[in-house]
């Protein structure tokens, strides 16, 4: 395949940025997306040209590392993947390309493609945890059973990975997708119920303090999730919320 | 006597770690609060080890190369974690992990260090549900297990296909809630580049903040590596690609001996290579074998249709099929060991039978499951006359459930559907056994400096079983260092902060300054990749799934050879103070060039074979690993003596008092 790719480059946080053309050939369907990057850096290294940055890691859908705006959606055009396992058969030739990085008030640029998704890191340190240290010395874990159906539910939306590509994709940049999935997961289980008040007012009070914008109920982050995250959990979340703020301690 | 003394406490094997943990010293609650532990690496081991550390006091600097702690490769693990729960009722104890572990290395690792691994493996499951962690579950509310590779009980913990996922945001959320409370400085975007040691104690690092480009000192009164393996030695591997090995190689050129660096973990079940262009490999989960059936076709005219295309692996009738690992294994079939079913995929492609276009792939059929399973369902939905279609669709949900994402992976991946056509699966490189020599203490061999999880050498032996990574990473992290790290510091409670404007600091930054620099200088004409793709081909041909003394040595001489080559013809683009992800990729790849001789060095050196490390000359006659116990009973620690190509060997001989070393047989 011989793609145009149009790619944002921008060199440092303070840099206004622009999108810059860069032809590609001998592109094959096999590839993924972050290969075909790949080949496009190898041959800007070679003409001495500075090569394109952008984050990835596992490239096998599970670390959260990828990102990337691909013809205005996150992840690009097919579905419950992320952008390492979209593989260049959904192009065809001669087809051009567009490639934006996240764009959120709350997700500065760092680098042409990279963002700093770091106020997800802070949202997590603000509630999404279970207060229990790491003694061992805990109850056996089949002490309390849990429902078959609230375990799977806890893990379904435990597998959130944290791209971030629900805040980019929404218009409001709203991060309550990712929360609600740590804040579901947790209130879900007997053993996250003791402090699900304190953690939902505290994830939302900080994901408010990080510059997210509000949710709007357009449904486009659940569309845009690579790991298929139900917006349930939002309904979730929001119920957890008004409970917690409205019951006087 | 060697110099090498790995502290394992005296008494019964089932003893040593309580005795152990009552007899060494503690360090108060309060003084806890004027030490300082570096901890490099944020997967189970050191996410696990960061959060313990700060929960009992003392002050912890964690560091990832990547954007946040969440992301380190711990993550795509899949399959499980082993615990010696019992909950099954199968007769599984902790001395039957422990023996499974030991047989299942190939007699080739601490007795004493196991046993440990398999004692605490059971307060791992109790911790990790406590934390959230939603492992998988059957009607009833508690907990369901699977089996999987060299065990014949179901102690298998998991979450889908996504346990190492679950596992490590469990372990993130216990760092999240110290970095709430300020007990953990994390430094996300932060490479380790080199060890500060002060009056012979480790002390420090310098990193490279990715972001910025500059080196910046850390100080501490311990460092912990828990930086993982080092598996992209190979370029390809099933590893993340940032996987490295620089923080554990850097401390080795410091005086941190490097165990069995040879001792490599070929995974059988992967997807194959698809072409040139590829970057890495993915991983099928071993969980798969449960279910799955390997085979290839019996007849090669068979196998050469199917390469050609002419013929689908449905077309194929039952008595053409080679279940190869059920007629060679009939005890344990589909689930022998990782790296006999390697070897075993390997022979029937070397021998021509291999089912896609290179010839290097073997099937992983689900038809047989989806069947059973199918009739299983039918049953109890009381659908006793149901069509060989119901069944086959109520089989399909039923394998759906429970390898969903599995399959999902390899249909976007390969964009076949292996509901319907069997995977198309063949061995990659996943795991490496060896690693950073340490003592029971996870201690290394420079004092004050402890390596944790697959950075360190001490539990798999020459091979790991299945959901024994993630057991090792937790257990090492939450339970055992944060132990037997007290009584080192101990004797530091007094000693205050230490300073980052020693003249130990400037040195250390000043080497990697002047590193850096003459690597940017270079601007020769190939990219870091094509070295590294050059140094992961000779690895894979010569010091991967069979060695033998002739392919080594072309490869120790090949690999000086492209490590020459790399210092005067690679181009690194950009300057060293800036964002400059070439830049890291090239140091890591000329750790890679080094570390890959001292991989063929050790495979050299050990002319048996044992588990995942098979060489040519020492196999039974029908083609099983042969290992030669009165001369290789011990581990290779090899130390840096100035010269990568002449490392100076140290032997620790491993002492069986409580198992029996015979020939591993699966059959």
């Amino acid at each position: 395949m011989k793609l145009t790719l149009k790619i944002w480059r921008q060199k440092g946080p303070n840099d206004k940025g622009q999108m810059v053309t860069y032809p590609v050939d001998n592109i094959s369907g096999d590839m993924s997306f972050l290969e075909m990057l790949d080949v496009l850096n190898e041959q800007l290294i070679e003409t001495g040209d500075s090569p394109i940055a952008f984050d990835h890691d596992c490239r096998e859908g599970i670390c959260g590392s990828c990102s990337l705006y691909i013809n205005g959606e996150a992840h690009g055009p097919d579905r419950a993947v992320t952008t390492c396992q979209l593989h260049m058969r959904k192009f065809h030739d001669g087809e051009t390309i567009y490639i934006e990085p996240w764009r959120a008030k709350a997700f500065p640029v760092i680098k042409d493609l990279v963002v700093d998704r770091s106020a997800f890191d802070r949202i997590m340190a603000a509630g999404g945890f279970i207060s229990v240290n790491t003694s061992g010395n805990t109850i056996d874990a089949n002490t309390i059973p849990i429902p078959k159906q609230d375990a799977d539910a806890a893990f379904e939306a435990a597998t959130c990975i944290g791209c971030g590509a629900c805040v980019a994709t929404c218009k409001n940049s709203s991060a309550m997708l990712f929360v609600s999935a740590k804040v579901s997961q947790l209130s879900l289980l007997p053993q996250g119920k003791v402090e699900a008040k304190e953690r939902v007012l505290n994830m939302v009070n900080r994901m408010d303090e990080e510059g997210f914008g509000n949710c709007t109920n357009t449904g486009a982050c659940e569309v845009e999730c690579p790991k298929e995250i139900s917006l349930e959990n939002i309904a979730r979340m929001n119920r957890e919320y008004f409970k917690a703020a409205l019951s006087a301690e | 006597m060697s110099v090498l003394d790995s502290k394992i406490p005296v008494g019964p094997i089932d003893k040593k770690w309580s005795d152990h943990k009552n007899h060494i010293r503690l360090v108060n609650p309060a003084n806890k609060r004027n030490i300082d532990i570096i901890v490099v690496g944020t997967g189970l081991a050191g996410g696990a080890a960061s959060a313990s550390l700060a929960e009992l006091g003392y002050n912890v600097k964690a560091f990832c190369f990547q954007d946040s702690p969440r992301r380190a490769h711990s993550i795509a693990a899949q399959g499980g974690i082993n615990a010696a729960k019992n909950y099954q009722g199968d007769g599984d104890s902790i001395f039957r992990l422990f023996y499974d572990t030991i047989k299942g290395g190939d007699y080739r690792s601490r007795e004493a260090n196991v046993h440990r691994l398999a004692e605490v493996s059971v307060n791992i499951i109790d911790q990790c549900v406590a934390q959230g962690v939603p492992f998988a579950r059957e009607y009833g509310g508690l907990l369901d297990n699977r089996s999987f590779g060299g065990a014949q009980v179901s102690r298998t913990f998991y979450a889908k296909g996504q346990t190492g996922q679950q596992l490590l945001l469990g372990a993130y959320s216990a760092m999240s809630r110290q970095i709430g409370k300020g007990k953990i400085k994390m430094y996300s975007r932060h490479e380790m580049q080199n060890l500060v040691i002060v009056d012979g104690k480790a002390r420090g690092i310098i990193a490279r903040n990715i972001v910025t480009g500059k080196l910046e000192r850390f100080s501490a009164h311990a460092v912990v590596i828990a930086s993982g393996g080092y598996g992209n030695v190979f370029f390809l591997s099933t590893n993340a690609m940032g996987s490295n090995v620089t923080a554990a190689w850097r401390i080795h050129r410091k005086g941190a001996f490097f165990a069995n660096p040879c001792y490599t973990q070929i995974h059988p079940t992967c997807i194959p290579v698809s072409g040139e262009h590829q970057s890495k490999l993915t991983l099928m989960s071993e969980s798969l074998r449960n279910d799955g059936r390997i085979w290839v076709p019996k007849n090669l005219e068979d196998a050469e249709a199917i390469r050609k295309g002419t013929m689908k692996a449905t077309d194929l009738k039952e008595e053409d099929r080679d279940y190869y690992l059920e007629r060679r294994y009939p005890a344990f079939g589909n689930l022998v060991p990782r790296d006999v079913a390697s070897r075993a995929a390997k022979e029937r492609c070397d021998a021509g039978f291999g089912v896609n276009a290179t010839g290097e792939a073997v099937y992983l059929d689900f038809a047989t499951s989806i069947e059973r399973y199918g009739r299983e369902k039918a049953m109890t939905s009381n659908l006793a006359n149901a069509s060989q279609e119901t069944i086959l669709e109520l089989g399909r949900e039923v394998v759906k459930a429970k390898y969903g994402n599995l399959f999902q992976m390899y249909y976007k991946i390969v964009d076949d559907n292996p509901y319907d056509m069997p995977m198309m699966i063949y061995p990659a490189v996943h795991y490496t056994m060896g690693g950073v020599w340490v003592d029971y203490n996870l201690m290394t061999t420079i004092p004050g400096c402890y390596a944790t999880g697959e950075a360190n050498f001490s539990d798999h032996g020459a091979n790991r079983l299945g959901a024994s990574a993630l057991m090792q990473g937790l257990a090492d992290g939450y339970f055992v260092l944060p132990y037997t790290i007290a009584d080192y510091l101990a004797d530091d409670i007094r000693t205050g902060t230490i300073s980052t404007e020693l003249p130990e600091f400037s040195a250390a930054e000043n080497e990697i300054q002047e590193r850096n620099s003459s690597l940017l200088s270079i601007q020769g004409a190939k990219t870091v990749d094509h070295f590294h793709r050059r140094l992961g081909k000779v690895m894979w041909d010569k010091v991967g799934m069979s060695r033998d003394e002739e392919g080594l040595k072309w490869a120790i001489a090949e690999i000086q050879k492209i490590r020459a080559e790399f210092y005067s013809n690679v181009r690194i683009p950009g300057i060293a103070d800036e964002f400059n992800p070439e830049l890291d990729k090239a140091n890591r790849v000329a750790d890679f060039l080094e570390l890959g001789e001292l991989m063929a060095i050790d495979a050299l050196n050990r002319t048996e074979s044992c588990g995942g490390h098979f060489r040519e000359e020492s196999q039974t006659p029908d083609g099983e690993a042969k290992r030669n116990d009165s001369d290789f009973a011990y581990v290779a620690a090899w130390e840096y003596s100035g010269n990568v190509s002449e490392p100076t060997l140290h032997k620790e001989e491993l002492v069986f008092e409580n198992i029996k070393l015979v020939e591993r047989n699966y059959k």
